[in-house]
């Protein structure tokens, strides 16, 4: 029987980082962002039905960026625990909150003990009755929680897109206003995003009790048209 | 951690919570216990868009009325509605359990159910009900009907104690009054009735079927409380507005008046009765 090689705790940690941070920069980047009516989530996705932008709950949404079979994964751990809880105590009483915290349990419970961490970086937000009560949760691969205000961005160049989003996000935006904001950071400034490259969904107050709607890429392509 | 199915009821159990749990060894209700609450008519009529649903509001437990103004009519999701006759309480917690499945299936699928799919699953649940139905009197008789997107048209579904599952071509009619509710359905029902002509026919129904059982609730005006109706169509479950189910209900109210007036036997003197049971003379 050989002996296996001594590797300090710090050493896993940092190679068990570095491997997560390195598939989820392969993906491309996802950004959420306050708008009047409530929360805008747009992602670069040339997929009509392999979706990073999906609906847990009532006035609840999930985004992923990374590997897609693991957020995907994660996705319906999350519709299973919204909607187990839901019918345990009441509609009310599924939030963002508690779903992040089961959500960072999980995944830090993934990259502490299994060889290989999760390749994801997740968005969980909830859209209030009030803009004050919107929540942006973001988790990281290694289980970190980040609650955010106004806007948030995951994947590979979420830096350079939040810094954009910085300079260009402002409170009451409307949803033409803030899809375009959305995708001029999402682009930056030496290339443009076609409609068809993009998914796009909204949680909005409007809706009624079921907050989450797709934007259609042909409603997409009617709002981002160049204004004659 | 994570399981792959869409069975929402599995979930429940997989998380110690099973949502038809009679609680152990068998119990039969016995004779002096409390009497359970029901609730009565309800039915579904096939017209060109879609299906039309009706439910009366009364709840009965034994010959006491339990609830006034009960809803018997729910959406189970948006181009399908649930209505309830049978054991309130089961009743209410499989139209729960049966909207919650729908759209958990929904969201982990991304695409709704069929609606072929959907009867099944509601097939499912009411032979789930059975040990409850049959050891404690607890039976659930849905009816289920919508517009089905795939085919075009509005279907109805009846089911029974034991799960099974049929699909109606036209109407029907469940519950306590069902049974005068379908017969007045079926004298009046023809092919491609326009809404406003379906909405009359399920009107009559539940009006009928209140004047012969004592269980179904009719109009309370009084009180301004109205069978519950809807419809759906292609574009979704549609609760009709109750000004305009008063509405229609006294159209038929003044009808009938109409109709029986100068045919009324004279009302029976109340003083001749009086002076009988006092004298203590009739035997009957």
């Amino acid at each position: 029987m050989s002996m296996p090689f001594y590797v300090s705790p710090e050493q896993v940690m940092n190679d068990k980082a570095q491997y997560a941070r390195k598939g989820i920069a392969r993906g491309r980047s996802l950004c959420a962002l306050e708008y009047s009516e409530g929360i805008l989530l747009a992602a670069e996705n040339p997929s009509e039905v392999l979706h990073k932008i999906s609906e847990i709950y009532d006035r609840i949404a999930f985004a992923g960026v990374g590997k897609y079979s693991e957020f995907d994964a994660l996705r319906r751990a999350g519709v299973q625990f919204a909607d187990v809880r839901g019918y345990q105590y009441s509609r009310e009483d599924v939030d963002a909150r508690s779903l992040a915290n089961a959500y960072a349990q999980m995944m830090a419970h993934t990259f502490t003990n299994e060889i290989k961490p999760l390749e994801v970086e997740i968005l969980v937000v909830e859209v209030g009755a009030v803009a004050e009560e919107d929540r942006l949760f973001r988790i990281t691969f290694d289980g970190v929680v980040l609650d955010e205000d106004h806007f948030t961005v995951i994947g590979g160049e979420a830096e350079p897109i939040a810094e954009r989003l910085k300079q260009s996000w402002q409170a009451e935006l409307t949803l033409a206003d803030a899809l375009r904001t959305a995708r001029a950071a999402l682009a930056g400034d030496d290339r443009a995003i076609e409609p068809a490259q993009l998914e796009v969904a909204v949680l909005s107050r409007a809706n009624g009790r079921r907050a989450f709607r797709r934007v259609d890429k042909a409603a997409l392509e009617a709002i981002l048209a160049p204004t004659p | 951690m994570i399981q792959a199915g869409t069975d929402f009821v599995a979930l429940l159990r997989s998380w110690g919570l099973d949502p038809f749990a009679t609680g152990g060894a068998p119990v039969p209700i016995p004779v002096s216990s409390p009497p359970i609450t029901h609730a009565t008519t309800i039915c579904a009529i096939r017209y060109v868009d879609g299906v039309v649903m009706a439910g009366d509001r009364r709840a009965t437990a034994g010959n006491v009325i339990a609830h006034r103004s009960m809803e018997k009519i729910y959406p189970a999701d948006r181009h399908s509605g649930v209505a309830i006759a049978g054991a309130a309480g089961a009743a209410m917690e499989m139209v729960k359990l049966f909207q919650l499945q729908l759209e958990h299936y929904e969201k982990l699928e991304g695409v709704a159910l069929s609606f072929e799919g959907k009867a099944n699953t509601l097939a499912q649940m009411v032979r789930g009900n059975l040990p409850a139905a049959m050891q404690m009197g607890l039976a659930v008789v849905p009816l289920f009907a919508g517009y089905d997107l795939r085919r075009k048209r509005g279907r109805i579904f009846t089911y029974d104690v034991t799960g099974g599952r049929y699909e109606e071509t036209d109407y029907q009619a469940e519950g306590s009054g069902g049974r005068d509710a379908r017969t007045t359905i079926k004298l009046g029902w023809h092919d491609d009735m326009p809404r406003a002509e379906a909405i009359e026919l399920a009107i009559a129904a539940l009006f009928e079927a209140a004047d012969e059982d004592s269980a179904t609730g009719g109009p309370d005006p009084i009180r301004g409380i109205y069978p519950t109706m809807a419809t759906i169509t292609a574009d979704g479950f549609e609760e009709i507005p109750e000004a305009e189910v008063a509405e229609r209900f006294g159209a038929l109210i003044e009808r009938k008046r109409r109709q029986s007036n100068g045919n009324q036997p004279p009302p029976v003197p109340a003083r001749r009765s009086r002076a009988r049971t006092t004298e203590g003379g009739d035997p009957a």
